[in-house]
């Protein structure tokens, strides 16, 4: 915390501030899409809406709509959404040692806690970095992301997704947050058993429990016995 | 319809709580190895999983559309050239887009 009495210097604030409004570009964009795709597969704009506003998770949402939509069980949705929003509770454990949240402001500092602010703040150096960082990308996010989810879920009936493209949107965006977790091996272990697990079931089992099958493999990875060892945080990049 | 309502709700709330979670409970609780391991590799299976199941499933069968699949392999390719999550997002629809305009 040496830096929490100097003020941040204005190079530094609009360094923050760039890649805040490139991760912001992205998230208006990402939005929109899952705007389309969300009303196009059979989700109403209220719904749509009220999960960019509360879940406000990228991945969770898509996951969510594609489980709900492609047949499932809604509560299969519900179960894989769940669980791949579980790391968003260990980046607060990063992020509570950087903003010390306290009292009521744990629960407006929470919302903001996903993938893009955590991996803003922990690339800064200086907690007064960390902490503009944090806020600034949280902030931008989340109004470009809910200005994108209503653009999409307006224009979404009257598009056809498939011409635009939007059904290679969902597994690209899996993709591109998977990438910087694939460092080491067994991360790619963890990566080609589950996707293998999921495929196998496709034929067997009923739509959603494919994802949430391969949420065993990563249990099963995890109980097997490791070199203890302590991280810093389980956070990849993002940009 | 009701239920897709009734998941949806609890879906977002838990999201929210499941983040609520990490910045109050006791570093403790979720620090230890195995907790982390498991939470580490949680997005790694699913995500990939996910991968999997929108490329190659066409409800409860096999089905292929190869022109996503393309879209897709041309993202992975700009991941490759360490572009951002945007340029990689706008490659792969662009790419699947374009094929389905072209064929």
């Amino acid at each position: 915390m040496g830096s929490r009495s100097s003020e941040l210097p204005a190079g530094d604030r609009a360094a923050i501030l760039r890649a805040a409004v490139g991760l912001g570009l992205y998230a208006g964009a990402f939005g929109t899409t899952f705007g389309a795709v969300s009303v196009s597969s059979g989700l109403s704009v209220a719904q749509t809406v009220l999960l960019s506003l509360v879940m406000f998770s990228g991945a969770s949402q898509f996951a969510f709509v594609g489980v709900a939509t492609a047949g499932g069980s809604p509560y299969a949705a519900l179960a894989a959404a769940l669980l791949l929003a579980v790391r968003n509770s260990f980046y607060g454990v990063t992020m509570s040692e950087i903003l010390h949240p306290r009292g009521w402001s744990k629960l407006w500092t929470a919302h903001f806690v996903i993938d893009e602010t955590t991996a803003m703040a922990i690339g800064r150096d200086n907690r007064r970095a960390q902490r503009y960082a944090f806020w600034s990308t949280g902030l931008i996010l989340f109004a470009l992301w809910q200005t994108g989810s209503l653009v999409g879920a307006l224009v979404g009936a009257a598009v056809d997704p498939l011409a635009l493209g939007l059904d290679a949107a969902a597994p690209a965006v899996y993709l591109a947050l998977l990438w910087p977790r694939l460092q080491r091996a067994k991360a790619r272990v963890v990566a080609l058993t589950g996707a293998a697990v999921a495929a196998a079931l496709i034929p067997l089992a009923p739509s959603g429990l494919p994802v949430i099958a391969a949420a065993g493999v990563a249990v099963v990875a995890g109980l097997l016995p490791v070199r203890a060892r302590r991280q810093p945080a389980n956070v990849t990049e993002v940009s | 319809m009701t239920a897709v309502w009734i998941a949806l709700v609890l879906a977002a709330l838990g999201s929210y709580l499941l983040k609520l979670a990490g910045l109050s409970l006791p570093e403790s609780v979720l620090n230890q190895p195995r907790v982390r391991n498991v939470a580490h590799f949680l997005p790694v299976a699913m995500l990939a999983a996910l991968v999997a199941v929108e490329l190659f499933d066409g409800g409860g069968h096999y089905a292929v559309d190869w022109r996503p699949l393309v879209g897709v392999g041309a993202g992975v390719v700009a991941l490759l050239l360490r572009r951002g999550l945007l340029v990689v997002f706008l490659v792969a629809i662009g790419t699947t887009a374009l094929l389905r305009l072209l064929t």
